[in-house]
C-alpha cells in the first residue's frame, strides 16, 4: 500500500469516531451506574415520616419497589414531585424517598405542602447511602426488582411517560417473562 | 478555556462557592499526602471538569471525607479507588485504570517512541548513505 | 437596522468568499488567465463584507442592542465598554464571527505577500483561503447567525459570564484564533503547492514566515489562557489538560514541528512531503480544536454549544477540507523526492528528531484527549483522563527533545561534526549540572530526582544555545533576525523548563482555616489573616479579606483576596490576591466563612511561577523576529517575480 495513503486513513477513522461522538453526545455527563444488575445495597436509617422507627431497607424484599433520591435544595425536584404523587395515587409501585443531605424540619413541610407520595422517607443528613447508590445529583430514581437487585436507574426528573414506559412496564413485562 | 470557564460557572452557581478549599489535616503528614493525591485524581461527578478536591458541591466534600475515613482506617489507594469506581463507574478514576481496555491508551507513548526510533533510523541510515555518495560541497554556517 | 445590515453584510460574504475560492481554484486549473483578475476583487470584496459584519455586532454590543438575542444573552447595561467588545466573542456565534474575521485579516496580509509571487500559485493559496472562509461562513449563516432578533426585544442583558469580565481572557481568544487562523495560511500554501506541482525549496522560504508568526501568536494566546486559569480561577493552577486546552496545544505541537521541517526543506529541500503533511495536520488540529469545543462530543465542553447539528456541520466540513487536502496529499506527495543526504549527527538528523517527538508528543495528547470518545465508540465503556496520565506521558518525549535541542544547536548542516563541538557541549553540560545541583540541594534544598534531570536540561538548552550567538558578536558577525529569533525562543524553553520545574517540584501550600488575627506559616513566610470587610463593586459586591504577609517578623506585604457576588447572574468569583516577587509568586485565595469568625483560605508560595509566562512571551518574541528576517522579504519567484515592494511578512 501507498504510504502516503496512511494520513487519509487514519483520518477516516477519526471522523467515524467524531460522527459517532455526536451521535452519543446528548448523553455526555450521564454516567451509565455500575450497580445496574446489582444487588441494592442494604441500609438502616431514621424514617423521616415515621420518626419513631427505623426504615430498613432489607424490608422491602421480595416486591418491586422504587428508590427515589430527593431534595428540598434540589430544584428540579419540585418539577418531578407532582409526577411521583400521580405514580403514587395509581398504586403501581412503592415508592422510597430517600432525603438527601437536607434539614428534616424543611423536607416535612415539603412534604406538607406538596403531598407525600413515600411510602417511607429514609433520611440519609450525611450522603452516605448515596454513595453506596452512586448519586451525583437528584433527583436520581432507581427500580429494584423483588430479588433486591437495581434493575434501572433514571437520572434527572421523571415524567408520567417515562414513569410508566421505564418503570410500570418493566415490573409488569419481567412479571410475564416470570410466569 | 472558554468552554471551561461556562461550565465552571455553572457548578460554581449551583454551589453557590466558587471553589473549595479543602482544610481537612490528617495527622500523620504521609496520610495526608495521599489523601491530597488521591482527592486530585477522582472525579467530581457533578462538576466534571474538577477533582474532589477542587471542586465546592456538597457532594464532593463527602466523597472527600469517604477518602480520608478510608485512608485512616487502613485501607490501601487501591482499595480506595476500587470503592469509588465500584459505585460511580471507572468514569470517576481520572487517572484510567490500567485493564485490557485501557491497555491501548497507556502503550501509546511507549509505541509510538519506539516506532519513531525505527523511523528515525531507517531514514538516518539512507540519509547518511546517500551523503558519503555525495562530494563535500560544503554548508557548514549554522545559519537557520 | 444595524443587525439586519450584519446579516446581510455575512450573506454577501459567503457568495464572495464563494467566487474567490472558484476563481482562485478554477483560474489556474482550467487555464483561464482571464479569471485570475477576478481572484483579487472577489477577495476584497469577501474582505470588506466581513469586516462590515463584525463591526455591525461590535455596534450592536457598544449600542446596548438588547433586541439581538446574542447582545441579550451576553451582555448587559451595566457592562463597561471594554467587556461590551469583548463580549462579542464571549460566547459561540461571536467567537466564530471573530475566527471568520481573523481570516479575512489575514487573507489581506497574504493577498498582499503574493502579490510578488507567481499569479497562479497566488491565486490558488487565495484560492484555498477562500473556501474555508466560505465553510465558515456557511456555518455561521445555518447554524449561529449572531444576529438573530429577540421578538419582544428585553428591557436588560444578563450580562457577560464575569469569568470573561477580565483584561487577559478579553484578548486570549482574539490570539488564539489568529494562531489557529494562521495555520490555515501554511495549510493554503501546501495546498497550492500541491495543485501547482510544484515544491521546491522556494515554496519553504515562501511559507516560513507566515508559519512563524502563526505559531507566534498561537503560543501568545495559549499563554494568556493559562496565565487567567492562574489569577482567576483561584486554585493557583496553570495547565489542567483539559480537553479545551489540549485542543489549543496540539496544533502548537504540530506548529512548531512545522516551523522546524520548514527550515529543513527551505535549506536543504529535504522533508518535502513531510512538510506539507505537518502544514495539513496543523490547520486539521485548529479545525478539530474549534469541532470538539462546539459539539459537545466531550464532557469538559458541554456547556458552550451542545448542539449536535452544529456537529453535524463541522464534521461535514472537516471530511471535506482535510479529507480533501489529504487525498491530494496522498496522490502528489509521492511525486516529490529528493536525493540529498545528510549524516548522523547533522543537523538534519537532529531536526529529524526534533519532528519525531513533538509528533509523538502532540499524538499522545491527542490520544488522551480522545481516548473516552474512542473507548464510547469501540463500546468499551466510559472513561476519564486526567493530568495523571498526560504528565508523566508528555515527559516521555519531552525530555529527551530537550537534551538533543541542546546538542543541535552545534550540528552543522549536512555533515555531522560534532566531535569539534566537543569542549562547547560537554562544557554547557556540566555547567547546567552544577546550576541543578546547587538550585537543589543548595537553594531550594528540596526533593531532587526529576528536578535535577530537567533543571540540568533546561540551563544546558539556555547555554549552549548562546554560545554561538556569542561567538558570533565576540567576533563581530552580522546577526540576522532569524538567529536573534531562534536563539531567543531556544532560551526561552530553557527557561520554561526551569520555571515549571521549580514550580512542579517547590511550591509550598496549604488550605488552612484561620480566625481573625490567626497566622499560618507557609514556606518560610507568615501570613497573617485580619478579618473580612464589605465590598462594593460596579457590578458585583462581596467580600474582601485582609492578610499581613511577613518574613522573620520583617512585614512583606498587605494583600486583600476577594470574594465578588456578580449580581445579574449572581455567582461567585474568588478573586486570588497574588504579590509577585522577584521569583515566586505569593498567592492567597479566601474560601468560605466557616463561622465563628473563621474562614478558609489557600494560601501558596509558587516559586518562579511568572517565568512560565515571560518565556511563552520570549518564545512568541522569537517567533515574531524571525518572521520578520530581511531573508523571507527578499523572495523572489524564480523568472517572472514582479518587483518586491518589501511587504509581505506579517506583523
Amino acid at each position: 500500500m501507498n504510504r502516503f495513503l496512511l494520513p487519509l486513513a487514519g483520518f477516516a477513522l477519526l471522523a467515524i469516531v467524531l460522527g459517532v461522538g455526536i451521535r452519543h453526545s446528548k448523553t455526555k455527563g450521564v454516567v451509565v451506574s455500575p450497580l445496574i444488575g446489582r444487588p441494592a445495597p442494604d441500609y438502616v436509617l431514621p424514617n423521616l415520616i415515621e420518626p419513631a422507627e427505623k426504615f430498613d431497607s432489607r424490608s422491602m424484599k421480595g416486591r418491586w419497589y422504587v428508590l427515589n433520591v430527593w431534595g428540598t435544595w434540589c430544584v428540579e425536584c419540585r418539577a418531578e414531585h407532582p409526577v411521583l404523587v400521580e405514580a403514587q395515587r395509581s398504586g403501581s409501585l412503592p415508592i422510597v424517598g430517600l432525603n438527601w443531605k437536607d434539614s428534616d424540619e424543611e423536607a416535612r413541610s415539603w412534604l406538607a405542602a406538596l403531598g407525600n407520595p413515600y411510602v417511607a422517607v429514609p433520611v440519609d443528613a450525611e450522603g452516605r447511602i448515596a454513595i453506596d447508590y452512586g448519586v451525583y445529583g437528584a433527583p436520581e430514581t432507581f427500580l429494584v426488582d423483588p430479588q433486591g437487585v437495581i434493575v434501572h436507574k433514571h437520572i434527572g426528573p421523571l415524567s408520567a411517560e417515562i414513569w410508566q414506559r421505564d418503570f410500570v412496564n418493566r415490573t409488569t413485562g419481567a412479571a410475564r417473562t416470570g410466569s | 478555556m472558554i468552554a471551561r470557564a461556562m461550565l465552571w460557572v455553572f457548578c460554581a452557581a449551583w454551589a453557590g462557592a466558587a471553589f473549595a478549599i479543602d482544610t481537612t489535616q490528617l495527622p500523620d503528614p504521609r496520610l495526608q499526602a495521599r489523601y491530597e493525591a488521591l482527592t486530585h485524581e477522582l472525579r467530581c461527578m457533578q462538576c466534571q471538569n474538577q477533582s474532589i478536591a477542587d471542586s465546592p458541591v456538597g457532594l464532593a466534600a463527602d466523597l472527600r471525607r469517604e477518602v480520608a475515613e478510608q485512608l485512616t482506617a487502613g485501607r490501601t489507594d487501591q482499595q480506595v479507588r476500587d470503592y469509588m469506581s465500584a459505585r460511580y463507574g471507572d468514569f470517576i478514576l481520572f487517572r484510567p485504570r490500567v485493564s485490557g481496555r485501557t491497555v491501548w491508551l497507556w502503550a501509546l507513548p511507549g509505541v509510538l517512541l519506539a516506532g519513531g526510533a525505527i523511523v528515525a533510523w531507517r531514514i538516518v541510515r539512507r540519509r547518511s548513505a546517500l551523503a558519503a555518495a555525495e562530494p563535500d560541497a560544503d554548508s557548514g554556517d549554522l545559519d537557520t | 437596522m444595524l443587525p439586519e445590515l450584519g446579516h446581510f453584510a455575512l450573506i454577501l460574504a459567503l457568495l464572495l468568499a464563494g467566487l474567490q475560492a472558484f476563481y482562485g481554484l478554477a483560474a489556474p486549473a482550467l487555464g483561464r488567465e482571464r479569471w485570475l483578475a477576478a481572484v483579487i476583487p472577489a477577495t476584497a470584496g469577501q474582505v470588506v463584507m466581513v469586516g462590515t459584519a463584525f463591526a455591525c455586532l461590535v455596534a450592536s454590543f457598544v449600542r446596548f442592542d438588547f433586541s439581538v438575542a446574542y447582545v441579550a444573552e451576553n451582555s448587559n447595561s451595566a457592562l463597561p465598554l471594554v467587556y461590551r467588545i469583548a463580549a462579542v466573542w464571549g460566547a459561540h456565534e461571536g467567537s466564530l464571527l471573530l475566527w471568520i474575521t481573523l481570516l479575512a485579516a489575514w487573507t489581506v496580509a497574504v493577498a498582499f505577500g503574493v502579490a510578488r509571487l507567481p499569479p497562479r500559485f497566488g491565486a490558488r493559496v487565495l484560492g484555498v483561503l477562500g473556501l474555508v472562509s466560505f465553510g465558515f461562513l456557511l456555518f455561521t449563516l445555518a447554524t449561529s447567525n449572531p444576529f438573530l432578533r429577540l421578538d419582544p426585544p428585553v428591557p436588560d442583558g444578563r450580562d457577560l459570564n464575569p469569568l470573561l469580565q477580565d483584561p487577559a481572557l478579553a484578548m486570549h481568544p482574539p490570539l488564539l484564533y489568529t494562531g489557529y487562523v494562521g495555520f490555515a495560511v501554511a495549510f493554503a500554501f501546501a495546498i497550492a503547492a500541491m495543485l501547482e506541482g510544484r515544491l521546491d525549496q522556494t515554496w519553504a522560504r515562501w511559507t516560513r514566515p507566515w508559519t512563524l508568526a502563526a505559531w507566534a501568536f498561537l503560543t501568545c494566546g495559549i499563554a494568556l489562557g493559562s496565565w487567567w486559569a492562574y489569577y482567576e480561577l483561584g486554585w493557583g493552577g496553570y495547565w489542567f489538560w483539559d480537553p479545551v486546552e489540549n485542543a489549543s496545544f496540539m496544533p502548537w505541537l504540530v506548529g512548531t514541528a512545522l516551523i522546524h521541517s520548514l527550515a529543513v526543506t527551505d535549506k536543504r529541500g529535504l522533508f518535502k512531503s513531510w512538510t506539507l503533511l505537518l502544514a495539513i495536520i496543523a490547520f486539521s488540529l485548529s479545525l478539530l480544536g474549534t469541532f470538539l469545543v462546539r459539539s459537545g462530543v466531550l464532557v469538559s465542553v458541554h456547556s458552550f454549544a451542545a448542539d449536535p447539528a452544529r456537529g453535524v456541520f463541522i464534521l461535514a466540513f472537516l471530511v471535506i477540507m482535510i479529507g480533501g487536502a489529504l487525498t491530494l496529499y496522498a496522490w502528489r506527495a509521492p511525486l516529490l523526492k529528493s536525493d540529498a543526504g545528510f549524516e548522523f549527527a547533522s543537523r538534519e538528523s537532529f531536526l529529524l528528531f526534533n519532528n519525531i517527538l513533538l509528533v509523538i508528543a502532540a499524538t499522545t495528547v491527542f490520544g488522551g484527549t480522545l481516548a473516552p470518545l474512542i473507548s464510547d465508540t469501540l463500546g468499551l465503556g466510559t472513561l476519564s483522563v486526567g493530568p495523571q496520565y498526560f504528565n508523566p506521558t508528555f515527559l516521555l518525549p519531552m525530555l529527551p527533545l530537550l537534551a538533543l535541542a541542546a546538542i543541535a544547536v552545534h550540528a552543522n548542516w549536512k555533515r555531522g561534526r560534532l566531535p569539534a563541538r566537543r569542549r562547547s557541549l560537554l562544557g554547557t553540560a556540566l555547567a547546567g549540572l552544577a546550576v541543578a545541583f546547587a538550585l537543589v540541594f543548595g537553594y531550594y534544598a528540596g526533593r531532587a530526582g526529576l528536578a535535577l534531570l530537567s533543571l540540568t536540561l533546561g540551563v544546558w538548552l539556555i547555554l549552549s544555545t548562546l554560545v554561538d550567538p556569542l561567538d558570533r558578536l565576540r567576533r563581530g558577525l552580522s546577526m540576522p533576525r532569524a538567529i536573534v529569533g531562534m536563539t531567543l525562543a531556544h532560551v526561552a524553553v530553557g527557561v520554561f523548563v526551569i520555571a515549571v520545574t521549580a514550580v512542579e517540584t517547590y511550591t509550598a501550600e496549604r488550605d488552612i482555616a484561620l480566625a481573625q488575627g490567626e497566622t499560618a506559616h507557609v514556606g518560610g513566610f507568615d501570613f497573617r489573616f485580619d478579618g473580612v470587610g464589605a465590598l462594593d463593586g460596579p457590578n458585583y459586591d462581596g467580600v474582601q479579606g485582609t492578610v499581613q504577609v511577613s518574613r522573620d517578623g520583617a512585614p512583606v506585604i498587605t494583600l486583600h483576596p476577594q470574594k465578588r457576588r456578580y449580581l445579574v447572574q449572581q455567582s461567585v468569583m474568588t478573586e486570588a490576591a497574588i504579590a509577585s516577587q522577584a521569583g515566586r509568586d505569593l498567592f492567597v485565595a479566601l474560601g468560605e466563612d466557616l463561622g465563628a469568625g473563621r474562614w478558609s483560605l489557600r494560601i501558596q508560595i509558587r516559586p518562579l511561577i511568572n517565568y512560565i509566562w515571560l518565556a511563552a512571551a520570549l518564545m512568541a518574541l522569537g517567533g515574531f523576529l524571525a518572521a520578520s528576517d530581511r531573508r523571507y522579504r527578499n523572495v523572489r519567484a524564480p523568472a517572472t517575480a514582479p518587483v518586491d515592494t518589501g511587504q509581505g511578512s506579517p506583523a
